[in-house]
């Protein structure tokens, strides 16, 4: 289990780190926090001909507050932002979340555009980004493209990234005054991929459901959004009722498979599950309610 | 670009240097190039947790970063972690409550230890349980670990 | 051997001599060990699971930078024969009461002509790195032909099955039953009988340290050193000597410290006889180190029975006939016979006097990885069919469990126990000592007591909660022979030096053969070293598996003790001109008894004893103080412990939360009980990652569908609950210290006793969970059933 041979580069400046991915070729990869791209190549699943190291790239990394956006760069760790106050305070959903991701010494290398960029199903960064219809900035040397979550998310692994493209910033709007977010996640183990993991975001106001938000990882090839939950719950008082046919409308919604952790039919009935606690628990947090 | 690369990392505080193809695991790197065989390797793909050291004072799995990526770091490894003869004071109470059997998991065991407890003040025993699990071992059942890490944290050296 | 323990260190729980190296990051594991101009090795494995090997072309791979050597399994099985006779040969008093068909099926060290799971080695390469040892392996072309894998244990014994082993013509290699009473009569006579499908899972030891070998040869003195993460160093050597046609002598094993064994490094397999043979031929010392992925793929799994049960019963809960007949899946070989399922039936019976008993076998090949013993070996799959039985049985009458296990449990009165069956031995099964009763009892007051927890589980289940309690008792068979050798000496320093083939794994044998040691010669602890896993300081030894250490190294330790000690006395009355009779050893001097001031030291006795011109030694007497025992036990002492769950169930994901877990555990006296608490508590764990997490799951291509530690899933610190162990001490009359063994005891019954947790819980459903693992799927099934 030792990675096979590839040409390293470690670019300083984004503009550097672009050239070369446009350079490189289809078969380049893009080395973020390689808690993904490291075991697989190790397991020599991945091939990749060139490896462009970004992590010393130090405009990538940071968390900028710009008003109603919360800009998170590429390269920033799970860490910081499992850390970060203003996280907490403005994109509290992806807080929670990353406390989901593996264990602490993963979140220590992990990072945010890592996560979303390699779009593995079952993660809860991209089930965020879905849930908060967050932008993903993607640049390449021709351009930057903004890209909606629902638009890039594909498929397992896929994302609307061109080859010469790279993620790198995701920008998250804050959370409204008086929502309320929460996430939950059932994996096999502390720590372990979802086995159906659900974002949820309920904003109330006047007693009634203004916006909801509502995502899932580990059920579908890609992050699902929830539309028709969503709309189960708006103008709704967030009651009981209102909450079960959303997450009937989760469970409707899912697309998931089978595996030897569980099949199709028992995640379908844990995103229900999730769903429940993950609305609950936003309901909860959320003020204004009636 | 294939080629052997420098790398030059601070260990234990020791400023040391070898040489590394691009894809030479740093667990690898440390127990092969620098001889530092007390971080073990027990899956190379990041989830057993036996090869965690500290990069710039965070724990991280060796088997997941690349030596060439770790120029330049503070490294941190089991064997710095004694003062001369004088065990470090997890070490000294993993021996107290029996937080080893085999000693193979022992080196991530400690090294995740020490950063979790540095990482989160006032540890319920579930939050430790939760921080250990980054960590596998087959021996104990993990009683006596959560013990020692429980007295580690509570005892106020952070 | 010496009853009394005047040094008092037997029964403490003496701090490890192991901790510090392996604390300070000295401990020394095979992928440590750097030897001068060595080389790495890795080998190509089949990523079919039945195919015939059409060609195999090394070109590309030794023009890989760094490629050395390179060898195909045709070449070196005209080098090597075939893995050599394994450990389980049929004892006399086995093999007449036993009705067995055993053919083993030859595996050659490497595929030869066709490959036979997904994992077997057909061919190996020696680089100047692993990183380019597994390059080269990537750049052998090797052609294969497919053939169809037999995947189901069922059909591969049915007779149309496509046959693995053309040469044995059949897949069912072993066919075994035994029988007592009239099982038979009384079934048929029974009011009450239930038959019921019970299967056991496959998983495995999977140990933290993967395995691992090293071999360096000395062309100028033709010897061999290795270097084997395996629990069975003389073993080994055995087999590499005749493999190697070469003098044992000439050949070193030892074992450094190993990570973790659990009885998957407890047989010798193929690379342990590779890597030596490749550090011969290419002249460069030659080290393999596993990777976690070949692990899974290549080392040995376990359990994976499939078993037909019948028990008749009457109207109070007696148990009056009990059948079972089962399937074990074997994999593509049997590294060691039909030990493991013989075991099994051995086991079946359990601490219940039930007359009338039939226990029939079948061992079949399949295309998956060979199955061998793995803690508990064969235990859990027997302790899965009886413990789910009683627990049927008790809800076909409407009984608690615990008293149908009470109804029919041997009583300490009953102490000497003869089972009626042969043990693997040979030798009649009698149980030696112990209150199994007391133990159950124990168990059900330490978690709480039924009564109070039915009331607790009825009013929860009014609240939407789901509990369950859940029993398992079980026997173990510990201590098992042949043999087991030690040597001891005082040498020039007057320390006390021993050896014994014990290979330690983990479990502290370095301390506790320290304090047996020096309660044998009345001697601080520090006076005494311990040397393990090591062939060049015993000529014959076995090695540690089967929960035999304590027991079988311990005496062989104490035998040879007295006869160094009546030697040192010997000396020392010549040196001190008394008469044996006076003198006491103490503190590691001789002295007349009440005159402590005339004493010697064994510094001085070993110089005294010693040959040569400045010998002291009475006239006639053998010189050195050094002798040799080799301990062949009667038979097994029986362990036996009692347990106890709660668990909660999640009602919307059916996920299983243990909310105690109780074991009493009796294997008799305890050596060290910290150390004792932490086997029985490691192997608790594993028992419950067997219940709800671990499982070998293979597609119907015979493909491993959990090559990774991402899917073969061992508990963490957050799955595993808060475990209480109480220890009965019941001594054993079968050898002086009254020991038993306890290495593998913890790992038995957590499956079942979950699976009865977990049947209890949903007892309203009317769902049986007789099958492993636990998912948590069916869990949550069951509230739509």
């Amino acid at each position: 289990m030792k990675p096979p041979r590839f040409d390293y580069h470690a670019p300083e400046s984004l503009d550097e780190a672009l050239d070369l991915l446009a350079d490189s070729g289809p078969d380049a990869r893009i080395l973020a926090g390689g808690q993904s791209l490291v075991p697989a190549l190790n397991f020599r699943l991945a091939r990749p001909s060139v490896l462009i190291d970004i992590n010393g790239v130090a405009e990538l990394a940071g968390i900028e507050d710009a008003g109603e956006r919360l800009v998170i760069g590429a390269t920033t760790r799970q860490r910081a932002i499992e850390t970060s106050e203003t996280v907490a305070r403005r994109v509290p959903l992806l807080h929670e979340a990353t406390r989901y991701v593996a264990h602490l010494p993963i979140r220590t290398r992990g990072t945010l555009g890592g996560s979303v960029a390699n779009a593995d199903p079952a993660a809860e960064d991209p089930a965020v980004a879905a849930a908060l219809e967050a932008t993903m900035v993607c640049r390449s040397r021709r351009g930057e493209r903004r890209i909606a979550a629902a638009g890039f998310f594909i498929d397992v692994l896929t994302t609307a990234l061109e080859p010469d493209e790279m993620l790198i910033a995701v920008e998250f709007p804050g959370i409204p005054d008086g929502a309320g977010a929460a996430f939950a996640e059932i994996s096999r183990r502390d720590g372990d991929f979802a086995l159906a993991g659900v974002a949820a975001q309920i904003a109330i106001s006047n007693g009634r459901v203004a916006d909801a938000r509502i995502a899932a990882c580990g059920v579908g090839p890609a992050p699902l959004r929830f539309r028709d939950a969503e709309d189960a719950l708006l103008d709704s008082a967030c009651g009981p009722e209102a909450i079960e046919a959303a997450c009937d409308a989760v469970a409707a919604s899912s697309d998931p498979h089978d595996d030897v952790h569980a099949s199709a039919a028992y995640r379908r009935q844990l995103a229900a599950a999730m769903a429940r606690r993950a609305l609950n628990g936003a309901r909860a947090r959320a003020g204004g309610a009636a | 670009m294939t080629a052997k690369r420098s790398v030059t990392v601070t260990v234990n505080g020791e400023t040391r240097t070898g040489e590394a193809e691009p894809r030479m695991l740093l667990s690898d790197f440390l127990r092969d190039t620098l001889g530092l065989t007390g971080t073990h390797v027990g899956c190379e793909h990041g989830i057993c947790g036996a090869c965690t050291v500290h990069v710039d004072g965070e724990a991280a799995r060796s088997c997941l970063m690349l030596a060439v990526q770790a120029d330049g770091a503070e490294i941190e490894t089991v064997e710095g972690l004694a003062d001369g003869e004088t065990l470090h004071r997890l070490q000294q109470l993993f021996s107290k409550h029996r937080a080893l059997q085999c000693g193979f998991c022992t080196p991530g065991m400690l090294m995740t230890a020490l950063d979790l407890v540095r990482h989160r003040p006032n540890l319920t025993e579930a939050e430790i349980r939760s921080g250990m699990a980054a960590v596998l071992c087959r021996c104990t059942g993990y009683e006596g670990i959560v013990h020692a890490v429980a007295e580690y944290a509570s005892g106020g050296e952070r | 051997m010496t009853a009394a323990s005047p040094a008092g260190y037997i029964g403490r729980s003496v701090p490890r001599r192991e901790d510090r190296r392996l604390l300070l990051g000295q401990g020394s594991y095979v992928a440590d060990l750097v030897l001068p101009g060595m080389v790495h090795a890795a080998f190509a494995r089949s990523q079919l699971a039945h195919a015939r090997i059409v060609s195999v072309d090394f070109a590309r791979a030794l023009a890989e930078p760094g490629a050395v050597f390179a060898l195909g399994g045709a070449e070196l099985a005209r080098e090597m024969p075939p893995i050599g006779g394994m450990q389980v040969t049929a004892p006399k008093g086995w093999a007449e009461r036993v009705d067995h068909r055993i053919t083993l099926p030859p595996q050659n060290l490497m595929a030869s002509d066709r490959v036979r799971y997904v994992g077997e080695a057909f061919a190996v390469v020696c680089a100047d790195s692993r990183y380019a040892a597994e390059d080269a392996v990537e750049a052998i072309d090797a052609g294969f032909e497919p053939l169809p894998a037999v995947v189901d244990p069922e059909a591969a014994s049915a007779p149309d099955a496509a046959v693995i082993h053309p040469d044995l013509g059949t897949n069912a290699v072993a066919e075994l039953h035994v029988e007592k009473g009239d099982v038979a009569a009384a079934m048929a006579s029974a009011p009450h009988r239930i038959r019921r499908r019970i299967r056991h899972h496959r998983y495995a030891a999977m140990p933290l340290e993967c395995r691992g070998v090293a071999a360096e040869y000395d062309r100028r003195t033709d010897s061999l050193t290795v270097w084997s993460s395996t629990q069975v160093v003389h073993w080994v050597r055995k087999e590499l000597a005749f493999a190697l046609g070469m003098a044992e002598e000439k050949i070193r094993v030892l074992a450094p410290d190993v990570g973790g064994g659990f009885g998957g490094k407890g047989h010798v397999y193929p690379e342990d006889l590779i890597i030596p043979w490749l550090a011969r031929r290419i002249g460069r010392p030659v080290r393999w180190v596993e990777d976690r992925h070949e692990h899974i793929l290549n080392a040995a799994h376990s359990r994976d029975n499939i078993h037909d049960a019948e028990i008749g019963f009457d109207d109070t809960g007696r148990i009056l006939a009990f059948r079972d007949d089962f399937i074990v899946d074997s994999g593509a070989y049997s590294p060691v016979g039909a030990g493991v399922a013989y075991n099994t039936t051995a086991h079946l019976l359990g601490p219940y006097h039930i007359e009338n008993f039939a226990g029939g076998t079948v061992v079949a090949i399949t295309n998956k990885t060979p199955n061998a013993p793995y803690r508990g070996a064969g235990r859990p799959e027997a302790v899965q069919v009886t413990e789910r039985l009683m627990d049927i049985v008790a809800d076909t009458l409407g009984m608690e469990p615990a008293d149908v296990r009470l109804r029919n449990m041997i009583g300490p009165e009953r102490m000497p126990y003869d089972v009626g069956l042969p043990y693997r031995d040979g030798v009649p099964m009698t149980y030696d000592s112990g209150d199994y009763p007391a133990s159950l009892r124990r168990a059900i007051d330490e978690i709480g007591g039924i009564e109070a927890f039915r009331e607790r589980q009825e009013k929860a289940r009014a609240e939407g909660r789901w509990l369950g309690l859940g029993l398992g008792c079980y026997t173990e068979g510990t201590g098992v022979g042949p043999f087991e050798g030690a040597t001891v000496k005082v040498d020039a320093s007057g320390k006390i030096v021993v050896s014994t083939g014990a290979c330690p794994i983990g479990q502290g044998h370095e301390t506790v053969f320290a304090q047996v040691t020096a309660d044998a010669w009345n001697v601080p602890i520090e006076d005494v070293v311990v040397l393990l896993a090591d062939t060049s300081t015993l000529t014959m030894g076995y090695g540690s598996i089967a929960s035999r250490s304590t027991v079988t190294s311990s005496m062989a330790i104490g035998d040879a003790s007295d006869k160094v000690k009546a030697k040192v006395l010997a000396v020392a009355a010549h040196l001190l001109e008394a008469s044996e009779a006076d003198l006491e050893l103490r503190d590691g001097r001789v002295a007349v008894k009440g005159v402590p001031d005339m004493a010697v030291s064994l510094r001085e006795i070993a110089a005294a004893a010693a040959p040569g011109w400045l010998s002291r030694r009475p006239e006639g007497s053998e010189a050195g103080l050094e002798a040799t025992s080799y301990y062949e036990p009667p038979t097994v002492t029986w362990a036996y412990a009692s347990n106890a769950a709660i668990v909660e169930i999640e009602p919307d994901t059916g996920r299983v939360r243990i909310e105690r877990y109780v074991e009493v555990h009796d294997a008799g006296r305890l050596v060290n009980p910290g150390l004792a608490d932490g086997q029985v508590k490691g192997g608790l764990v594993q028992g419950l990652g067997g219940a709800l997490y671990e499982s070998i799951e293979y597609d119907e291509a015979g493909q491993l569908l959990t090559g990774s530690f991402a899917d073969y899933l061992l508990p963490t610190a957050a799955e595993t609950p808060p475990i209480e162990v109480v220890h009965m001490e019941t001594p054993t009359p079968l050898n002086p210290l009254g020991v038993k063994g306890l290495g593998e005891g913890g790992a038995i019954a957590p499956p079942v006793v979950i699976a009865n947790a977990v049947t209890d819980a949903l007892k309203p459903f009317g769902v049986e969970f007789n099958t492993l693992p636990i998912r948590w799927q069916d869990v949550r099934a069951a509230f739509d059933s």
